[in-house]
């Protein structure tokens, strides 16, 4: 047993109203640049859809993720070492970035400008890449909102596998739900395994899988490698870039902006203890479904004496086994078992794990069925497919899905019973395996989310292990190399043409 | 003027080359990429890149090869001078019609695609017209070549280049006959050898580089740690 911790995240997609201030928030604060325009480090998906960047489930097309060899091992999907390198010159894999969208601007001095004509003038689109004129905008971030755009088209989507979805594409029929994404800061990430140049890395500390910007030579394999399709090239600086999990942030204790400026309050984030050892057999089990379980076996119980040691003994800090043992990731993971991770057949062991949507009734003689006596409806009646659900979280395995929305249901009628009639129901809690106390705690956490349940996050002891003395005067983080931000006016290696806008002193 | 350019010039862009690429590599890392722009504009580059490259690399290995190999190891091997010409004819001037087909696409592409020329930097468009034109000149020796196959301009060659690399106060002399068209092709090849550390060439070492340490890299993972004491207990770990 190896015990390692990992900062991990839960989405309650049963909350998530779709106002994509998480994205807009982590732009702001990430992607606000050239080069990376294009890229959202988070965005929220409008489901059924293609989603962002096209089809990026579909790894049939994309190839991200790890295959099952013939002899039980893993290896990416893009294929074995030497392949990924013969890919070197040309990435057969690489979207191009119309997959995800031309991004663009807006000639906005045009309308103060302009002379006086007979029409008012307008703002058109122009490149934010070529600088040329775009007439007709094609693509953008969120380009299927709401589901928008034509069924035949949203009904490509990869999750649609194995169900009959003609009739989901009907007026009555339809249905939608909102998926924010972010990269799933892996146990076993496809990106670091397709670098060649050993520039992306994982966290041994916190988990988190960052890309050293120095290191990085634009090789671009980890684009294609992840199957999320959650790494970016940079095509101002050349180099590859993702989410942080704001790791300046999470190392001081604070959440992630996504998860800081989330309005729904449906992101936990919490640590979990895991035991390195056990990755290679879990995310190399035969069947994809088996997938779900083997991750969950993976992590380590936060409370067991022996894990304790391990984990006492493998150095990790007292206030991060506390922090583990007060996870909200481990109660909606582990105890309750209503969070699971997105698209488990990569592989991958993702750590960013979500609770997946309730949905109206679809039929209505069945709705009026449900009075406040607690019965509760069929969850294969909802609106939204359970397949479709199982599609997206357990690899097609519906059981556990349906458990999960049995207790969603379940937390819900109890409540009402509890707070209208003042009934505590446990015959309704038991009958989803919980218990009346258990299913109060899950109302706590999920339904009252307060600040400090929904964040549960150790801070990062650097004091014990950097000498802050050496580091006076030192370089603050910048999205280069230390002092140089690589684009000096000035430099004989080059750069950015447009350099970046840093503040600057004020000299006069 | 022989003697500088063909006597000193070669000392002055290796040293540029050498200590500059470890400049840079040391100071502006950051700076140090392929600059790939398949991301902007696939079309083109994937059938034009590797016709470019995988010709160029035969190109560069038959150089060195070819040049820096002692003239004794092709005796000793009962190579005659004579085959050993024909053999860098063929095999030069096929890698170097595919180099330069290949090239002529990602020129092409880079001059006319407004994505890619408006993302472009002086040296990006800059080496690429610098490196087309050596592959000219590159093919176009072959027609002076092939009219004299005794192999003895090609031993001169390989006397100068080997006398670079050994000190030899006289190297510049043992090619002082030689056609225009071959002083040409050395004199650009030097200056591309100049210009190495400016440009995107560097990506050229870690190409080199990369296949080493990935093929070497235990497992696929890498995890970094802050704690000294548990980075002893190995880096890599089996994916």
């Amino acid at each position: 047993m190896k015990v390692r911790a990992q900062i991990g995240m839960v989405l309650n997609l049963d909350k998530c109203i779709g106002c994509h201030t998480c994205s807009v928030t982590c732009k702001n604060v990430w992607t606000s640049r050239d080069g990376v325009e294009y890229a959202w480090f988070n965005n929220v998906e409008t489901k059924p859809g293609l989603g962002y960047p096209t089809d990026w489930e579909n790894q049939d097309r994309w190839k991200g993720g790890w295959v099952r060899t013939r002899s039980g091992r893993l290896q990416p999907r893009q294929g074995a070492k030497w392949r990924i390198l013969a890919n070197i010159f040309a990435n057969p894999h690489l979207p191009e970035i119309d997959d995800y969208y031309e991004p663009f601007d807006f000639d906005y001095d045009h309308l103060k400008s302009a002379p006086e004509m007979e029409h008012f003038p307008t703002a058109r689109p122009r490149s934010k890449i070529s600088g040329e004129r775009i007439e007709k905008i094609a693509k953008g971030p969120n380009w299927e909102e709401i589901l928008g755009g034509e069924f035949e088209k949203r009904g490509q989507d990869y999750n649609f596998a194995g169900i009959q979805k003609q009739i989901y594409g009907e007026y009555e029929n339809t249905f939608m739900m909102y998926l924010p994404r972010l990269c799933e800061h892996c146990l076993n990430p496809a990106c670091a395994a397709s670098c060649p140049s050993g520039a992306i890395y994982k966290r041994e500390e916190d988990g988190i899988v960052l890309i050293d910007q120095e290191k990085c030579r634009g090789w671009r394999m980890c684009v294609s490698g992840c199957p999320y399709k959650k790494v970016y090239y940079n095509w101002s600086t050349g180099k590859s870039e993702k989410c942080t999990l704001c790791y300046p942030r999470i190392e001081s204790g604070n959440p992630t902006v996504c998860s800081e400026t989330c309005v729904g309050r449906i992101r936990y984030i919490g640590v979990m203890l895991y035991d390195a050892d056990a990755i290679a057999r879990a995310a190399a089990v035969e069947n994809e479904r088996d997938l779900y379980d083997a991750q969950l076996g993976v992590f380590l119980d936060p409370r067991d004496p022996a894990v304790i040691a391990a984990a006492r003994a493998e150095g990790i800090p007292e206030d991060w086994i506390r922090a583990a043992q007060d996870s909200p990731i481990w109660k909606m993971a582990m105890e309750w078992k209503v969070a699971f991770p997105l698209h488990p057949e990569y592989r991958t062991l993702p750590m960013v794990w979500y609770v997946p949507p309730l949905s109206p009734i679809q039929n209505a003689a069945e709705a009026g069925a449900i009075g406040s006596d607690g019965a509760m409806p069929d969850v294969r009646s909802l609106r939204i497919p359970l397949r479709y659900l199982a599609n997206m979280l357990t690899a097609g395995d519906e059981a556990p899905i349906a458990q999960a929305l049995e207790r969603m249901l379940a937390m819900r009628a109890y409540m009402r019973a509890l707070t209208i009639d003042g009934v505590r129901d446990e015959a309704l809690a038991a009958r989803v395996g919980l218990s009346g106390q258990v299913i109060e705690e899950m109302y706590r956490i999920m339904a009252l989310a307060d600040y400090e349940d929904r964040f549960v996050i150790p801070t990062t002891h650097r004091e014990q292990v950097e000498d802050a003395y050496d580091l006076r005067g030192g370089c603050s983080f910048t999205d280069t190399n230390g002092c140089s931000t690589g684009s000096t006016r000035a430099s004989l290696f080059g750069g950015a043409k447009r350099p970046l806008r840093m503040p600057e002193e004020v000299t006069r | 003027m022989h003697e500088f350019l063909f006597g000193i010039y070669p000392y002055i862009a290796l040293a540029v080359m050498i200590v500059g690429s470890i400049a840079r590599y040391d100071r502006d890392p950051f700076t140090w990429k392929s600059s790939s722009s398949q991301l902007l504009r696939r079309r083109q580059l994937v059938v034009g890149s590797v016709l470019f490259h995988v010709g160029v690399l035969v190109i560069f290995f038959g150089h060195l090869i070819g040049l820096l190999t002692p003239i004794w190891v092709f005796d000793a091997l009962g190579i005659s001078h004579g085959a050993k010409q024909v053999l860098a004819i063929v095999l030069g001037g096929v890698a170097g019609v595919m180099a330069l087909a290949g090239g002529a696409m990602l020129l092409h592409r880079r001059m006319t695609d407004p994505r890619i020329r408006a993302t472009s930097s002086f040296w990006d468009i800059a080496i690429m017209w610098l490196l087309m034109a050596q592959l000219v000149l590159g093919i176009g020796t072959i027609f002076v070549s092939i009219r004299h196959l005794d192999g003895g301009e090609m031993v001169r060659f390989m006397a100068w280049a080997q006398g670079i690399f050994t000190f030899d106060s006289h190297a510049a002399s043992y090619i002082e006959d030689a056609a225009l068209v071959f002083k040409l092709h050395l004199f650009l090849g030097l200056t591309i050898f100049l210009v190495f550390p400016f440009t995107r060439l560097v990506h050229i070492l870690s190409g080199f580089a990369a296949p080493v340490r990935y093929l070497m890299r235990a497992g696929y993972q890498i995890m970094r740690t802050r704690r000294p004491a548990t980075a002893l207990r190995g880096a890599g770990r089996e994916g």
